[in-house]
């Protein structure tokens, strides 16, 4: 365990930062007009999962996990199963009634 | 491999962490240490009074259920003093208990560290746990009163009541920080720390169920800690939250509640079993049987433990579809708390027992475990569960585990280390008799629960009708004998750290983990050198010879 | 970090160890708000038509501009770790300057919007509010208690930006230990990822 591991291997230039930057601009716009359409239930539904990409690309990018060890990708894991199954099992007593 | 090693002075002897002078002395020496090994001490001060407070309010509601109608306080005082009994024994005993007082002492001993990762946050738990304490005790007497909705703070009643609440939430809340931080150190501690060689598995299994146990703090917590934060915000804003007049949905607060205060359960006890498991190998003589098994368990009832939480839910008018997920979700979450207890009477059979104190404990864990376990499965099952709800069976059920279990695992930890810990020898003897006075006087005390809960006994309720009297004199009596074990349990421990046999020796039990290889009791940085590890923990032969299975560099 | 009293012993750093900690501590941020966001959930589910004419009260172009704003700041807050990598001090005490300024505007956007509301009566325990339906009150209660609550991590993560900077000015944060600013980095860029979800499901139900 080399514990003077610092980021220095994932110091990327401002480059991918730039263009992460962006397309995280343009996702907010392309969200904003999708609300726009009326595409009933789609609406939420695509506005989160453009949320969840969104996030995606500031976990890893901007965070730097991808270039972290596996472990802290388990860990993200772990916590978004946790919240994830709190939801599940909440509506599977919520949309049931 | 680079091994960190630090060798202080040639010869090898230092001062222990008792005598350790650093930055401070005196008070201000323990008050500001980032010592792990201190601030289990602090722990475990703070924890003994509040225990003692805690017990000292169940005797009380015991005397008062000794006779149906008003015996020794009012209907009001009733409801406060079972509020804060709960509140007190759960945020402020059964969570932090194991994993703050020997997690902290232990666990980097047993990895070959010489700390935490964290110090500095490990002391900022001890004053976060402390205020939260401070807050609790202080909500007693503020004019309002100490709160009485019960430990569960369920809606509307906590938003309506004129009580303490706000104070008793904050104390709860804080309490749930505290418990995070150590949370977050021991993950990383775990990770990060390990001395050379000490692959995952072969790290103690207690180490496994803190491991757990950790993670279940670090995710779970903060789910209670908003929904405490809302009830604040309700009652001090009018905020529409859960509140049924403002629209809000009371059902979802339990939902939110539990899906804390279910995977706290599991808090409570998986550092219990880690406890168990440790013992049983020492007074066995024995390698532990199926160690793999028990290191997964740990982490299956962690992960599994998160998807019951609604079975303390079942009458509260739920869909039948959620309904019988949970009940049949909760029907698996006991299946690894089953390997253990079968591992552990294997590791038993053939073994060359030895009943010290905390074997004793020990033994007594895995009866009152699977008593209290078994009943929690009998109450996952809907039908029964519309029967014994909000029962006395219910009480008997979770004082068999939480009490049974990991009281009685904490009291196992506390005759296992204290040698280890101070140097010193508690009366066997008098520890033996303490014991039998609290195992005794535990199942007279709780038994009879189960059976007037049966009957139709409902919990929290002041007075009773006549044909349970019987059944609340037996259990008051038990309490006194119980009360009477805990007292002289106490005793003979407190009067040992003075007067105690003094022991020098390192392995005094003939444990076979990295604690019983340091000095006694440790030095300020628990190892002269770091060790290298070559081997699995508990390597016991042919039930005679204790054999060292680390080679020092 | 272990770090020891004895002086003759070399201080260990651990800069993973310091990262993974504070990832765990930023879990117990996620689940906090997911908590919320559990109960915004089964009440939109409930009410969904009040949510979404409650929504309507909503700007949706001050919610845009505020998530832009946040996205920046979290460009910012990068490119500051990258120039402190560099040793380019300086240039990483301006980018976290603007990252806190950026944070400013987000805030002063937050105070309008907020006040706007308290001027037409709506807010907690008001009677315009309390003469809505049932959904319209759960929705305001949420809105200002989720977007408050991470107002407040936004001030925070501000004060602690600021603190990094003094450290920064100090050459305690320098090009080869800067592991405290990557941290507080993280704990930002998790607010920005809440604001995220947040716009959204406040702005953009409609």
């Amino acid at each position: 365990m080399d514990k003077h591991e610092t980021s220095a291997e994932h110091s990327h230039g401002y480059g991918i930062y730039i263009l992460v930057w962006l397309a995280l601009l343009s996702l907010t716009a392309i969200t904003v007009a999708v609300a726009g359409i009326d595409i009933g239930r789609f609406t939420v539904a695509t506005a989160l999962l453009i949320a969840c990409f969104k996030s995606f690309l500031v976990l890893n990018i901007f965070m730097h996990l991808k270039s972290e060890s596996r472990s802290f990708r388990v860990f993200v894991g772990v916590a978004i199963f946790f919240l994830a199954i709190s939801f599940i099992l909440l509506f599977a007593d919520y949309s049931f009634q | 491999m680079s091994s960190d090693t630090i060798a202080l002075g040639s010869n090898g002897h230092e001062p222990s962490y008792l005598d350790y002078k650093g930055k401070h002395s005196g008070l201000l020496g323990w008050l500001l240490s980032t010592d792990h090994k201190r601030i289990g001490i602090l722990y475990l001060s703070a924890l003994t009074v509040f225990l003692l407070v805690g017990v000292s309010f169940g005797f009380l509601l015991r005397l008062e259920l000794i006779s149906p109608g008003r015996t020794i306080m009012d209907p009001q005082t009733y409801n406060s003093i079972f509020t804060l009994h709960g509140v007190i024994m759960i945020f402020l005993f059964v969570i932090p208990g194991i994993p703050a007082v020997f997690g902290n002492f232990v666990l980097p001993i047993l990895i070959g560290a010489k700390d935490v990762a964290f110090p500095r946050i490990n002391l900022l738990s001890w004053y976060l746990y402390m205020i939260g304490g401070l807050l609790a005790v202080i909500s007693i007497f503020l004019p309002g009163g100490p709160a009485d909705t019960g430990w569960t703070f369920y809606i509307p009643y906590s938003v309506r009541t004129g009580t303490n609440v706000m104070l008793a939430l904050f104390a709860a809340f804080t309490l749930g920080f505290s418990s995070i931080l150590t949370g977050l150190n021991f993950v990383t501690t775990v990770h990060r720390l390990r001395a050379p060689g000490m692959t995952w598995f072969r790290m103690p299994l207690s180490v496994w169920s803190l491991y757990a146990t950790a993670w279940i703090q670090v995710l779970a917590t903060p789910i209670i800690g908003i929904t405490l934060l809302m009830v604040v915000v309700e009652r001090w804003l009018g905020v529409g939250i859960f509140d049924p007049a403002l629209g809000g949905d009371p059902v979802l607060f339990q939902h939110l509640f539990w899906i804390y205060s279910h995977p706290a359960v599991y808090i409570m006890i998986v550092p219990a079993m880690g406890v168990v498991s440790e013992i049983i190998p020492v007074f066995t003589r024995r390698t532990i049987f199926g160690y793999k098994f028990i290191a997964f368990s740990s982490i299956a009832i962690a992960l599994f433990g998160s998807l019951v939480w609604a079975h303390h839910m079942f009458t509260v008018g739920m869909s039948d579809t959620g309904q019988f997920i949970f009940s049949f979700l909760t029907m698996i979450v006991a299946i690894p708390s089953a390997i253990k207890v079968f591992n552990w009477i294997a590791t038993l059979y053939k073994g060359s027992i030895e009943l010290a104190p905390p074997m004793l404990y020990v033994l007594a864990f895995i009866f009152l475990f699977s008593i209290g376990g078994l009943t929690g499965v009998m109450q996952g099952v809907l039908s029964v569960d519309i029967q014994v709800h909000d029962t006395s069976f219910i009480v008997a059920h979770f004082h068999y585990v939480m009490f049974g279990g990991t009281g009685f695992g904490f009291f196992a930890a506390m005759h296992y280390w204290f040698p280890k810990m101070f140097g010193r020898m508690y009366n066997q003897k008098t520890a033996k008799t303490a014991f039998w006075f609290l195992f005794i006087g535990f199942n007279i005390l709780y038994f009879p629960m189960f059976i007037m809960g049966w009957l139709g006994m409902p919990r929290r309720y002041y007075d009773y009708l006549p044909e349970f009297q019987s059944y609340h004199l037996i259990s008051t009596i038990g309490s006194w004998i119980t009360v009477l074990g805990i007292i002289l349990m106490f005793y003979n421990l407190i009067r040992s750290l003075k007067n105690g046999q003094i022991i020098k020796e390192k392995n005094i039990w003939g444990g076979e983990t990295l604690e019983w290889q340091i000095d006694t009791p440790p030095i300020h940085e628990n190892f002269y050198e770091i060790p290298v590890i070559t081997s699995r923990p508990y390597q016991y032969k042919n039930n005679e010879e204790v054999l060292t299975h680390k080679e020092h560099k | 970090m272990i770090s020891t009293q004895a002086a003759e012993v070399h201080v260990h750093r651990d800069d993973v160890g310091s990262r993974m900690g504070m990832w765990l501590f930023l879990f117990t941020e996620l689940l906090l708000f997911g908590g919320m966001f559990i109960l915004y959930s089964v009440y939109r589910f409930t009410y969904a038509e009040e949510f979404h004419r409650a929504a309507k009260e909503l700007n949706t172009v001050v919610g845009a501009f505020n998530t832009a704003i946040l996205l920046t700041s979290s460009l910012t807050m990068v490119f500051s770790i990258i120039a402190i990598q560099r040793d380019q001090k300086s240039l990483s005490l301006l980018m976290q300057a603007l990252t806190i300024l950026l944070g400013l505007f987000f805030m002063v956007n937050k105070y309008f919007e907020w006040t706007s509301k308290f001027h037409h009566g709506i807010y907690p325990g008001s009677d315009e509010l309390l003469s809505r339906s049932s959904g319209e009150i759960l929705f305001f209660g949420l809105y200002y208690v989720m977007t408050g609550l991470h107002g407040i991590h936004v001030l925070v993560g501000m004060i602690l930006i600021a603190i990094m900077s003094r450290f920064t000015i100090k050459d305690l944060i320098t090009h080869d230990n800067y592991v405290r600013l990557e941290n507080i980095g993280l704990y930002w860029h998790l607010v920005d990822i809440i604001w995220i979800f947040l716009f959204p499901l406040f702005y953009l139900i409609t």
